[in-house]
């Protein structure tokens, strides 16, 4: 019985391209005077006819402008909220002295690695050496990072319960991967700048922006982690009565996690280069001294400022790939190390 | 009243299942009804009834829908159309509630590939049912140590599955299944994923279990001497269809149709048949050729191949004896070669 129902949408798609067909003709300024002259001149079958121009623009300006007279205490609402968590967190860790600095992102990359020496050393050198680029880089990565953790951590509180949402219903996978083709897709400045419009210039539209940005594949990968899952484990999980909670929790996420904490990684790096970007729209981190000196035609220093990226891009993609390894040795131990 | 009743059970996979249901009511074979509609056969029409405490094997080569069958026991799959009843309730008519309830108590089952969950050690592994159960951790450990040690792999308690080999990963499974303590235990391939020797291992260990335990076991096999080794019934399916139903002997002595007969051809009878099916009766027996100095006594119910060397060797006559002594039957050299000759 499904043969009616498809019908049905092809009846819509060619009722919606009338629709459009006469809204675009009626709209446009280039009108021909009479349908007669159409025929008489068929120039528009070669070239785009002008008198197709649906105002597509308008229709967005308009609903943007009440979108954001009726909401906008909303998002002042959300980015204030953003900018207190983000000032806080910037000012304990750029007042914090710049060796206790450093052990901390030792002592964290030394506990999530699993207590492996080279991973951590390495980080550590990685961390010393972007203050030994510059002297000023030192607290634009604090600020590029907290940026990138905040970003993270609400893409996580997104991102997660959307995938597993996803994993559990086709229909909400159908519905969804559009949306996540279309964020990953749609080119950064046409988010950035109403960005701006929404939550004023600096920090906090970077950090919407790297939810856009770099949640889908967080989303993706939680997906695809938990419908990999070996169907005969749920069945398992189901012959003794495992409820769609138990199920979830007990068996999916734990085998979920590694493509998971994938997602994660993948995102931190997402996180890091949109934060880059976004020092167009007067973000400043390190991507503000890329821009500075691209700016003044510093070669030297723009290339300075982007070796400092690629350190801190090191340091966090060590730090959270390392857990992400370490899950992995735990679900899938290997044979008896000896 | 049977432990567990399966009643003209029909699965159809496919896009819609019960616009295709009269015309697999109506006879259409799976080929045809897969050409016209796409959809494929699992269960046509599939009836059954499994007596408590037995075992009742499910034969039939892969995609014959045995798979399916067993899942559709506990619901894991849900029937196009049928009943299922298990110890007088009905399964189909459980709502969501009942049905995690009813898993949890009723029945479990052991997984072909074993199905078991690699983040947790063999200890937590065994202790999953009862963990859905709610029991508490000191108990859960408690009697999961049991069901471990029953299968011989302590010492291994807080190892994880892929650090053991195949059979012991199966044992996990067997345990893990145990448990729970249901009384009926459904058995998916359970051992064909495993090499010979372990697998014979494994179905001894099975049938040692069982003596002891009495459940209730549905095992499903490709493997027509495993289930002629494991069970008290057998049923074999062919394309979705139940074509026979029957005790081992009854199966090797009457196919119903080539298929069953393609079976068994090259079953080795002396290792399945036991003296009452080759017997001739005692009452039927012409006396005059006996010489009582010849005779052996057996047991009724032991194996063709126990008694055939004696026979060959002496060339003398059997005397099937039940467990009280009394006579039953008699077996000379002219049944043993009817009975193992193939052509029946």
């Amino acid at each position: 019985m499904k043969k009616i129902p498809r019908s049905i949408f092809y009846l819509l798609y060619f009722a919606t391209f009338i629709v459009l067909l006469i809204v675009s003709y009626s709209s446009s300024k280039r009108k021909p005077e009479s349908l007669v002259e159409l025929i008489s001149d068929p120039k528009w079958l070669v070239d785009w006819p002008r008198w197709l121009d649906t105002p597509f623009k308008d229709w967005i300006n308009t609903g943007w402008k009440g979108f954001i007279e009726d909401y906008g205490l909303i998002f002042d609402a959300i980015g204030y909220g953003l900018l207190r968590g983000y000032t806080t967190l910037k000012t304990i860790i750029v007042q914090a002295p710049w060796p206790i600095v450093i052990i901390g992102v030792v002592a964290i990359t030394y506990f999530t690695s699993g207590r492996k020496v080279g991973t951590t050393v390495f980080v550590g050198f990685c961390t010393f050496f972007i203050g030994f680029l510059n002297p000023r880089f030192w607290d634009k990565a604090i600020e590029t990072t907290t940026m990138v953790v905040l970003g993270i951590v609400l893409c996580i509180i997104i991102g997660i319960p959307v995938g597993i949402a996803m994993a559990r219903s086709e229909r909400v996978r159908n519905a969804i991967l559009p949306v996540l083709d279309l964020m990953q897709v749609i080119p950064a400045f046409c988010y950035l700048i109403p960005g701006i419009i929404l939550f004023g210039l600096g920090a906090i539209p970077a950090i919407i922006s790297i939810i856009v940005y770099a949640a889908p594949p967080l989303i993706r990968l939680t997906d695809l982690g938990i419908r990999l899952v070996d169907n005969e484990i749920i069945e398992a999980a189901e012959s003794f009565g495992a409820n769609k909670k138990q199920k979830l929790w007990g068996v999916q996420m734990p085998l979920a996690l590694p493509n998971i904490m994938q997602g994660i990684n993948q995102c931190t790096m997402m996180a890091l280069a949109m934060v880059v970007i976004a020092s167009m729209i007067g973000t400043r981190g390190l991507g503000d001294e890329v821009l500075l000196g691209l700016q003044q035609l510093n070669v030297g220093a723009a290339l300075e400022a982007g070796l400092a990226i690629v350190l801190l891009a090191i340091v966090l993609d060590r730090m959270t790939q390392a857990y992400g390894d370490k899950i992995q040795e735990r679900t899938k131990p290997q044979k008896k190390k000896k | 009243m049977s432990k567990i009743e399966v009643k003209n059970v029909f699965k159809i996979f496919g896009t819609n299942p019960d616009s295709v249901l009269p015309m697999v009511k109506g006879g259409a074979s799976k080929e045809e009804v897969l050409e016209k509609t796409g959809h494929t056969v699992g269960l046509d029409n599939v009836s059954l009834s499994i007596e408590e405490g037995e075992t009742f094997v499910c034969m039939g080569l892969s995609g014959s829908g045995k798979s399916t069958l067993i899942r559709h026991l506990n619901r894991l799959i849900d029937p196009t159309d049928g009943d299922i009843i298990v110890d007088g309730t009905n399964v189909m008519e459980l709502n969501e509630k009942q049905l995690i309830e009813f898993r949890k108590h009723e029945m479990s089952m052991v997984f072909q590939r074993f199905g078991l969950f690699p983040h947790k050690t063999v200890l937590e592994n065994v202790g999953y049912g009862l963990e859905i159960q709610g029991k508490d951790p000191e108990e859960r450990r408690e009697l999961s140590m049991i069901q471990v040690e029953s299968v011989g792999l302590q010492g291994f308690e807080d190892q994880y599955p892929n650090q053991l080999s195949g059979g012991m990963q199966q044992r996990v499974g067997l345990a893990r299944a145990l448990a729970t303590n249901p009384q009926i235990l459904l058995m998916d391939e359970a051992f064909s994923a495993l090499d010979p020797l372990i697998r014979s291992d494994m179905q001894s260990q099975l049938i040692e279990l069982q003596a002891k335990l009495k459940k209730t076991i549905v095992f499903i096999t490709h493997d027509l001497d495993e289930s002629l080794r494991l069970g008290d019934h057998i049923g074999i399916l062919n394309g979705g269809r139940l074509v026979q139903t029957g005790t081992p002997e009854e199966i090797i002595m009457s196919p119903a149709d080539d298929y069953v007969e393609a079976f068994v051809k090259d079953v080795n009878r002396a290792k399945v048949l036991k003296a009452k099916t080759v017997m001739i009766k005692a009452n039927e027996f012409n006396s005059k050729d006996l010489k009582l100095a010849d005779v052996f006594k057996v047991d009724e119910s032991s194996y063709i191949e126990q008694f055939l060397p004696k026979v060959l060797s002496d060339r003398c006559t059997i005397m099937v004896v039940d467990k009280m002594g009394d006579t039953k039957g008699y077996i000379t050299e002219k049944e043993l070669a009817i009975s193992l000759s193939k052509d029946g």
